[in-house]
């Protein structure tokens, strides 16, 4: 018995178009015309209790909107949803008392508050009981290591003080599911891997269920095993991670910074560009180990630097598209 | 019921403490907003001077009237604070983490603010009563209708700021236009209703029934009318207006879903 | 002067673009002028004795008030207090034009550009399309010469009342009390609650030295008539004055606070 079902969702907006320059700007008084955008386009799938879902594609893809239907915050022009048996968007009280959400950019802490009286208020607006409260709350603090900041007043925090602070708030309530949407965006590394440790605890210690939408695919591969991909309004994959990897590409990419201006090059890697100092390779791990590849570039040019990445999201949807 | 007014208290002690902590900024506007909402005062008393009496109303009289008013209307102005910026939160998608919570939107949107300035007006407006209630002889029937008319004006005007609200669902650009019922409502009803035309009483007294919640209190407190039914059940108006109010608000949100404006 | 008229374009096009905004406010005002003309006149019927001001008199210039309101300085310019409270007006010191002046500019394109999109739509309702009794009485055309020079003096009074708050923000980011202060200081004694003719007679002579009343009151009465059109040197005198004065206080204040921001390092 899944626990979020989504079936054939569909929802288009309206945008109001301006011209620009004075003679748009008085055009713009007498009329305005509207294009209409489809945001989603039958957009189907079942998430399980306690499974740990990441939500990836382009921006404009369809992520938030998808999201906000789940969330119970926007209607679908078309389509079915239940989530823990309800329909979002029509019991919005008793669905949202479920879920916490997070979004990577907004905070929804008070500005000027200490932390710990956020999270009371956070604890009289679910009414919650004291003693869940009590024992909640000490359980977050101590996970998160919120400790040294629960006196700090919020806009005090840096951004990886204030996600943390964030996940404690959001589940306050204890919910069952929990939409992160886009929870490590700027946050510095220290900080990413303190919010990834923390998802992944709550995922397989306490049963929450997880829905992670995100452009960065560290966060993919230290927390997902099932990636649901949207491109332009439709499904595009759902399935585990490896198997992603598999369908499109394998590909990794090593970036050099070159002490000299020498040409950078190897046999089993592509050149991908060159800006300056800096070459960016593509290689096929299964042709050409890393650690190999690394040597090779090494022993031939005098390196300042070196990092190797995945493909951003982007180009593995681009070849989803092609494929 | 209790649980959201519970709610709504700890709301305001939040933003109480927010303004409380830039002191001197605080105590600064709090003059501002004395010596602003005084010098209407200031008007009414000029006018008086110049011409003596109005239409069979003396100073006193009207300085009733206008007291009734401004505390009527300070008190919803400081507390419906939160439904002026609804507009702004609105666009910066704030309202999402409200429709995010298990909550009424309205009783969010409401301790979203408070407007810890209104002190300024509240203060002014006490004193002109004061002042004007040496001309009155006062029992405690009209105390209490004092307060009704607090009470019921204070809703008139919040239900006033729901519609503005509600209508920043339809266009963040028109908001201006309420304020022209706020404030232009409320420097109507600083004047007894009964010198202006039949329309314009005709408006304030079906549309926007701030006759009935200021007005007809007042007069009844002045002995100008007697202190019946009437008077006494007249500015339940106010209320009513705000649960009229309300509905539409609903039918925004409804909306707000639909198309995710 | 290039700049200074692409910053006004600039503020016209984006005011353009809020049609729904600009039609409220003419809403918003003519509401407004409705009650006060609907108070005076029970006032003038009440009492059958002359007054300084006749009613006519007192319609017309209420609806002037009305189109002028914005140049009541209510708000602080957002971006200088942005500026100040991130520290990077040292930026503008550090520029080769004159702070104040830049500010001064800017209050100037602020104010005209609102004012005048206020004003043509009130005149032509306010004249043309309301009935007799509430209507603005068209002027003469010798008082409507007079009255050009007057507006431009009252921008120029206006802009300079404008940079001297600005200005405050330097030594008090708790200055966004200062506005409301200044903005219902113009508002009773540039005489939009009431006329100033129609004050007790022994306040005249203090209302009439203030800066708000060139700024607002004057203007409107050489308008109506009430003053003859060759007052209208005295009134730009009045102006002039004044500006001159604020505009000395404010670079000096500024100064100060330049000074000030510099010794506490920024």
């Amino acid at each position: 018995m899944p626990q979020i079902v989504a079936d054939d969702l569909a929802k288009a907006f309206r945008v109001a178009e301006r011209s620009p320059g004075m003679l748009g700007a008085l055009r713009g008084l007498v009329s305005r015309t509207h294009k209409v955008v489809d945001a989603l386009a039958g957009v189907s799938f079942e998430i399980s209790a306690g499974e740990l879902v990441g939500y990836i594609g382009p921006n404009g893809a369809g992520k938030s909107t998808t999201i906000k239907i789940l969330a119970g915050i926007l209607v679908p022009d078309r389509g079915r949803v239940e989530v823990a048996g309800r329909v979002p968007w029509r019991e919005r009280v008793a669905h949202v008392a479920r879920i916490g959400v997070v979004f990577g950019q907004r905070t929804q802490l008070w500005w000027d508050l200490p932390v710990v009286e956020s999270l009371d208020m956070l604890r009289h607006i679910y009414k919650v009981p004291a003693a869940d409260f009590a024992k909640q709350r000490t359980e977050l603090v101590e996970l998160l290591d919120l400790g040294p900041l629960l006196d700090t007043p919020v806009r005090q925090l840096s951004l990886g003080q204030r996600m943390r602070a964030d996940l404690a708030a959001s589940l306050i309530h204890a919910p069952e599911i929990l939409f992160l949407d886009e929870p490590t965006i700027g946050l510095d590394a220290v900080s990413k891997l303190a919010v990834r440790a923390f998802v992944k605890r709550l995922n397989r210690e306490r049963g929450v269920t997880v829905i992670l939408t995100t452009h960065d695919m560290d966060d993919i591969e230290a927390l997902c095993e099932r990636v649901i991909v949207i491109g332009g309004g439709k499904i595009l994959s759902d399935g585990s991670l490896a198997e992603l990897r598999k369908r499109v590409t394998r590909e990794r990419w090593l970036t050099v910074d070159v002490e000299d201006g020498a040409e950078v090059s190897d046999p089993d890697a592509t050149v991908l560009r060159r800006e300056g100092n800096r070459v960016c390779l593509a290689f096929d791990p299964d042709v050409v180990a890393p650690a190999e590849l690394i040597r090779r570039v090494t022993s031939a040019h005098a390196i300042r630097d070196l990092f190797v990445e995945n493909p951003p999201i982007e180009s593995i949807i681009a070849r989803l598209y092609q494929s | 019921m209790r649980d959201a007014f519970a709610l709504y208290i700890r709301y305001i002690a939040i933003a109480t403490r927010a303004q409380l902590q830039y002191r001197a900024a605080f105590v600064l506007k709090v003059i501002g907003y004395l010596i602003a909402t005084g010098v209407e005062f200031l008007g009414l008393w000029a006018l008086f001077a110049r011409f003596g009496s109005l239409d069979g109303w003396k100073l006193p009289e009207a300085a009733l009237i206008y007291g009734v008013a401004d505390v009527g209307f300070g008190l919803s102005d400081g507390l419906g604070r939160g439904l002026d910026r609804f507009s702004g939160l609105l666009k910066a998608g704030q309202f999402d983490r409200m429709l995010l919570r298990p909550r009424s939107t309205v009783l969010q949107l409401l301790g979203f603010d408070f407007r810890l300035l209104t002190i300024g007006r509240l203060l002014q407006g006490t004193a002109v009563l004061v002042w004007a209630s040496r001309f009155v002889a006062w029992s405690p029937a009209s105390i209490a209708l004092l307060a009704e008319s607090f009470a019921c004006t204070c809703c008139l005007f919040i239900g006033i700021a729901v519609l503005q609200a509600t209508s920043a669902f339809w266009t963040i650009e028109s908001l201006e236009v309420w304020s022209a019922f706020t404030h232009g409502g409320n420097y109507a009803s600083q004047y007894p209703m009964d010198i202006y035309a039949r329309w314009f009483r005709a408006f304030f007294t079906a549309l926007l029934p701030l006759a009935l919640t200021s007005y007809t209190p007042a007069c009844a407190i002045l002995g100008r009318a007697p202190l019946d039914a009437w008077h006494a059940l007249a500015p339940l108006a106010g209320p009513l207006f705000l649960a009229a109010s309300l509905f539409i608000w609903r039918i925004g949100v409804r909306r707000h879903a639909s198309t995710g404006s | 002067m290039n700049g200074y008229l692409a910053i006004v374009a600039a503020r016209f096009r984006t005011l353009l673009q809020y049609r729904t905004a600009a039609l409220a406010g003419l809403f918003t005002q003519l509401f407004f002028g409705f009650v006060r003309i609907a108070i005076f006149s029970a006032f003038y019927a009440a009492s059958p004795s002359s007054q300084p001001m006749s009613l006519p008199e007192v319609v017309s210039y209420i609806w002037l008030g009305q189109a002028t309101l914005l140049l009541v300085p209510w708000r602080i310019d957002e971006d200088v207090l942005q500026q100040i409270g991130d520290g990077s007006v040292v930026y503008e010191l550090a520029r080769p034009l004159d702070l104040y002046t830049v500010w001064f500019a800017r209050s100037i394109a602020w104010r005209t550009a609102p004012v005048m999109l206020r004003m043509l739509p009130m005149f032509v309702i306010a004249m043309f399309v309301l009935p007799h009794d509430w209507a603005l009485m068209p002027p003469s055309a010798a008082a409507f010469a007079a009255w050009l020079p007057c507006f431009a003096g009252a921008v120029l009074v206006s802009a300079a009342l404008s940079s001297l708050m600005n200005v405050t923000l330097m030594w008090t980011l708790a200055g966004q009390g200062v506005p409301i202060i200044i903005g219902s200081l113009a508002t009773v004694f540039g005489g939009l609650t009431i006329p100033l003719a129609l004050f007790p007679a022994w306040s005249q002579p203090v209302l009439y030295a203030m800066p708000f009343a060139g700024m607002l009151d004057l203007p409107s009465r050489i308008f109506t008539g009430n003053l003859p059109p060759h007052d209208a040197l005295y009134v730009i005198a009045h102006q002039l004055v004044w500006t001159l004065v604020l505009v000395a206080f404010g670079r000096w204040l500024l100064a100060r606070g330049v000074r000030r921001i510099v010794v506490q390092g920024g």
